[in-house]
C-alpha cells in the first residue's frame, strides 16, 4: 500500500510548542513517526561562559517555564554541593513547599491539555480554573505567577509568614476538593476511557529499556521517582510513588491525576513540619569541582552536571531534562497507532519542548 | 455591504493564534490562561483557531533562530490582510535574556513587523489581553 507523510507540527492546534514529527501512514495507521527537533534551541548552556555562578541561577529557571522552580532548585543544590554550603532546614522545607505546588499547577495544566487533545474542552476550563489557585498562591508568596524565582545559592530568597501558611493549606485543600469533584468525569467517563484506553501502551520492559521518566515510567509499573534520593525536606516527609500498570495513556493520566492529589498531602506535612529559623546562609568563595545532580520534576528525572573551575564563572552546565528521555519510548509506541490517536498519544509523555532543547 | 460587515466584525471579535518561536513556555501558558475561565477573553469576543488562514491577530511569544524564522515567516504569509502582529515577553520583544546566544537571532520584530509589543517575563495575562486591545485600534479604522 501506498505511504503518505503528513507533518505534525511544528504550528499546531494541540499544541502549545513547536515539536514537529513527520508521520510515515499507510491508510490512517501510523507506520513510522520520524521526530525533528531544534525549534526552540536557544544554546543557553553555553551562557555560562559570560554570566557568573549567580546570574546564572536566572537563566536555568528560562530552560523551562513550567517547571522553572525545579530547574532552579537542582542547579542550587549542585552549586551548594559543590562548595560545601548547608543550607538552613527551613529553607529545604520552603523550598519543597513551592516544588510541589510547581508540580500540582504542571499537573493541572497537563490533565487540561490532555483533556483538550481528546476533545473534551469543559474539562480543559475545569482543570485550569482548579489550576489558577496555585498560579494566584505563587503570585502572593513569591511575587510571580509562573517563573517564581526564589532560590538562590544558600538557600531561599523569601520566607512564608505564618498567615501565608495557612492561606496556602486552605486553598491546597479547595483545590484538593475540587479536583476530586471532576474525579469521576476524568477517570470513569464512558469518552474519555475510550479515547484514552490501550492506547500507546508501553510496557514495563519496554519502558525500562527505553529509558522513560517520570510519569511515563511510573505508568508502566516501575516504582521509581527521583524524590527517593531524599533531597530537600523529603529526607523527613514520608511518600510513596504513585505507581499503575497499564502503560498506556490512560494510566499515565491517572498517575498524574494522583500525583495532584499528592502534592496536596506533602505540601500539608511540609508546612506542619516547617522549623523556625534563617532562611539563607552567607556564601563566600566560588564553586570548585564537578557534580551530578538529580531532581524530580513534573515530568521526571531531571539532571545536572556542572564543573567548576575556581572562577566565578562555570565551566560547563550540562542539562538533560525528562522530555529528552521520553522522546524514544514516544517513538517506540506510535507505529501501529491511527491517525486520530497522535495527539492524545504525543501529549501522554508530556512533552516539554524548550526543556529538551534548551 | 458584506465588506462593511467583516470590518465591523473583525474589529469586534477579533480571532487569535499563538505561535511559540522558541519560549522557555513562560508566556505561553499565560496566553493559554487568558483563554481559561479566569480570565476568559471569550466574552470579549476573541477566539483562539489553530489555522492561520482563519487568523486575524497573530501572538508571537519567545526568540527568533534560524531554523523557526522560516516557520514564523510562513505562518505571517499565509495569515489575510489586514493583520496584527503582538510580540509577547521580554524575549520576543528583544531576546531578553537569551540575546547573548549563539542559537539567537532577536526579537520577532527581526523576521516580521510587528504591531504591539508586551512586555515582561513573563508578561502576565492582563497584560497580554491589554495588548490584544491595542492591536484592534489597527482595525478599528477600518471600520465602515
Amino acid at each position: 500500500m501506498a505511504r503518505t507523510i503528513i507533518p505534525f507540527g511544528p504550528q499546531h492546534p494541540v499544541l502549545p510548542e513547536p515539536l514537529h514529527l513527520k508521520l510515515v501512514c499507510e491508510d490512517e495507521i501510523v507506520k513510522e513517526a520520524i521526530p525533528a527537533l531544534g525549534y526552540v534551541h536557544r544554546g543557553l548552556e553555553k551562557l555560562a561562559e559570560i554570566r557568573d555562578f549567580n546570574q546564572m541561577i536566572q537563566v536555568v529557571e528560562r530552560v523551562c517555564g513550567i517547571c522553572s522552580m525545579l530547574h532552579s532548585q537542582c542547579y542550587c543544590q549542585g552549586i551548594e554541593e559543590m562548595m560545601g554550603v548547608e543550607i538552613p532546614e527551613r529553607a529545604k522545607y520552603l523550598r519543597t513547599v513551592w516544588s510541589e505546588l510547581h508540580r500540582m499547577h504542571s499537573h493541572l495544566l497537563w490533565l487540561g491539555l490532555f483533556a483538550d487533545a481528546f476533545g473534551f474542552e469543559s474539562l480543559f476550563m475545569q482543570f485550569w480554573r482548579i489550576r489558577e489557585r496555585i498560579m494566584d498562591l505563587n503570585e502572593a508568596t513569591a511575587g510571580s505567577r509562573v517563573i517564581v524565582s526564589v532560590n538562590v545559592v544558600g538557600g531561599v530568597r523569601q520566607d512564608l509568614t505564618p498567615e501565608q501558611c495557612s492561606w496556602i493549606l486552605t486553598e491546597v485543600a479547595q483545590a484538593g476538593k475540587e479536583i476530586k469533584a471532576i474525579q469521576s468525569t476524568m477517570l470513569s467517563d464512558y469518552t474519555v476511557c475510550k479515547r484514552t484506553k490501550g492506547v500507546a501502551a508501553l510496557t514495563k520492559e519496554q519502558a525500562y529499556e527505553l529509558g522513560a521518566a517520570g510519569p511515563t515510567l511510573r505508568a508502566s509499573g516501575v516504582a521509581q521517582d527521583m524524590r527517593q534520593l531524599k533531597y530537600a525536606a523529603f529526607d523527613k516527609i514520608d511518600f510513596e510513588p504513585v505507581v499503575e500498570y497499564d502503560g498506556d495513556c490512560y494510566a499515565r493520566g491517572v498517575v498524574r491525576f494522583r500525583e495532584a492529589l499528592q502534592s496536596i498531602d506533602i505540601i500539608r506535612a511540609a508546612i506542619s513540619g516547617m522549623p523556625q529559623g534563617d532562611i539563607s546562609v552567607p556564601v563566600k568563595g566560588n564553586p570548585e569541582g564537578e557534580i551530578i545532580t538529580r531532581v524530580e520534576q513534573p515530568r521526571g528525572e531531571c539532571m545536572y552536571y556542572m564543573k567548576g573551575n575556581g572562577t566565578k564563572f562555570l565551566e560547563r552546565v550540562r542539562i538533560r531534562t525528562p522530555t529528552f528521555a521520553n522522546v524514544p519510548p514516544l517513538i517506540a509506541f506510535m507505529p501501529g497507532l491511527e491517525l486520530a490517536d497522535v495527539p492524545v498519544a504525543v501529549l501522554s509523555i508530556d512533552p516539554c519542548i524548550s526543556c529538551t532543547e534548551r | 455591504m458584506l465588506k462593511k460587515f467583516i470590518d465591523n466584525s473583525r474589529a469586534k471579535s477579533p480571532w487569535i493564534m499563538h505561535f511559540d518561536c522558541g519560549s522557555c513556555n513562560g508566556c505561553d501558558i499565560e496566553v493559554l490562561a487568558c483563554l481559561t475561565p479566569m480570565y476568559d477573553v471569550e466574552r470579549f469576543g476573541v477566539v483562539n483557531v489553530g489555522n492561520p488562514k482563519h487568523a486575524d491577530v497573530l501572538l508571537v511569544t519567545g526568540t527568533v533562530n534560524p531554523r523557526n524564522a522560516k516557520v514564523l515567516r510562513n505562518i505571517y504569509d499565509q495569515m489575510p490582510d489586514p493583520k496584527g502582529v503582538i510580540a509577547i515577553g521580554a524575549c520576543g520583544l528583544s531576546g531578553g535574556i537569551f540575546r547573548e546566544c549563539y542559537n539567537v537571532l532577536g526579537g520577532i520584530d527581526k523576521v516580521i513587523p510587528v504591531d504591539i509589543y508586551v512586555p515582561g517575563c513573563p508578561a502576565k495575562p492582563e497584560a497580554i489581553i491589554d495588548g490584544v486591545v491595542a492591536a484592534l485600534a489597527k482595525f478599528e479604522g477600518l471600520k465602515g
